[in-house]
């Protein structure tokens, strides 16, 4: 297991599943619709997910949009 | 019907950033009591453009979820916003977030002051709009009714400077006329008045300036029935525009008969 902070809170990821296509998968969110920023860094190619490496202390946002004015 | 004579007595399209735009009125999708409502609304108002915020998922399912489960991106122009920042670099961030979901690059830049007022930093509206301008966002700038900040944004690359009517949410209307009116005869890109329309008559007298566009959101949402006021406000929009272009008679002091002075019967 590693252990990251995904949206401002500590969740555990298993060690064979860290990428970010791991992890969305295991939160069950469709890449579609969410951007995700590793370590301050946008990552614009969804393509790239499924290659991302994940280690331990990673700091993870995902965002997604919402109603606004 | 109504709707096409109307549009083509509107002669000049709306153009910003290169990009043409089939209405001058732009609605928000928050604080509607639920998302039929939302959709029925900003179908009744006509808009093409709508704004949405970025935010984090919220990964207990415990909040709503993601707008784009209720609202058809093929079927509106998705305005990302930077509600909520309140430094040049924060809502920064949030911009390069909205452009990485893939849909255009353009943004709705707020960079907020005062959490009571929500008036903007401008100062760190001008830097953010430098910046995101450089990077090939399309920045329309969220900012106060004061001239020399609307002068400074479209130097900075704004594609439209977007002066407050009054206080996001507060619904008073359009406290200064005249500033917009001098925001729109000084600049060149398009003015889209943001924020304060509270209801039809602000949002015509709000065209009647001459302004380009309206963007709304509390107005019709937090209406009693927010269905009927958007169809309310997009004839208001086009109303106060139509008037604009036709030119309003000179206000007089004294009154001026109508109806002739000859021919009247014997006393």
């Amino acid at each position: 297991m590693i252990t990251l902070t995904v949206n401002g809170a500590a969740r555990e990821l298993e060690s064979s599943n860290s990428t970010i296509a791991g992890l969305l998968g295991s939160l069950a969110i469709d890449p579609r619709l969410v951007v995700v920023e590793h370590n301050r860094t946008i990552l614009r190619d969804k393509a790239a997910y499924a290659s991302q490496e994940l280690e331990e202390g990673d700091v993870i946002e995902i965002v997604h949009f919402v109603g606004g004015g | 019907m109504g709707i096409a004579v109307e549009t083509s007595l509107d002669v000049s399209p709306l153009v910003i950033g290169g990009r043409e735009f089939r209405s001058r009125l732009m609605v928000g999708t928050g604080k509607y009591a639920s998302n039929s409502d939302m959709i029925r609304a900003i179908e009744a108002s006509g808009a093409e453009v709508v704004t949405v915020a970025v935010r984090r998922v919220d990964l207990n399912r415990s909040n709503e979820e993601g707008i784009l489960n209720h609202l058809d991106p093929n079927q509106f122009f998705l305005l990302a916003n930077t509600a909520g920042c309140y430094t040049a670099d924060e809502a920064i961030r949030y911009a390069r977030l909205a452009r990485a979901a893939g849909f255009n690059e353009w943004v709705k830049l707020e960079v907020i002051g005062d959490q009571e007022t929500l008036l903007p930093d401008t100062a760190g509206l001008i830097e953010a709009t430098r910046t995101l301008a450089a990077e090939g966002f399309k920045v329309m700038a969220y900012t106060n009714d004061d001239l020399i900040t609307a002068l400074r944004l479209e130097e900075a690359g704004a594609v439209s400077v977007m002066p407050l009517a009054s206080p996001i949410g507060s619904g008073l209307g359009m406290l200064n006329p005249y500033a917009i009116r001098t925001i729109k005869k000084r600049l060149s890109v398009p003015v889209i008045v943001d924020a304060g329309v509270g209801t039809a008559s602000d949002a015509c007298i709000v065209m009647e300036q001459g302004v380009d566009g309206i963007l709304m959101n509390t107005g019709i949402a937090a209406a009693a029935d927010p269905v009927r006021m958007a169809t309310a406000m997009r004839q208001a929009v086009e109303a106060g525009r139509l008037a604009y272009l036709a030119g309003r008679m000179p206000r007089r002091e004294i009154a001026v008969p109508s109806s002739p002075l000859t021919g009247m019967l014997d006393s």
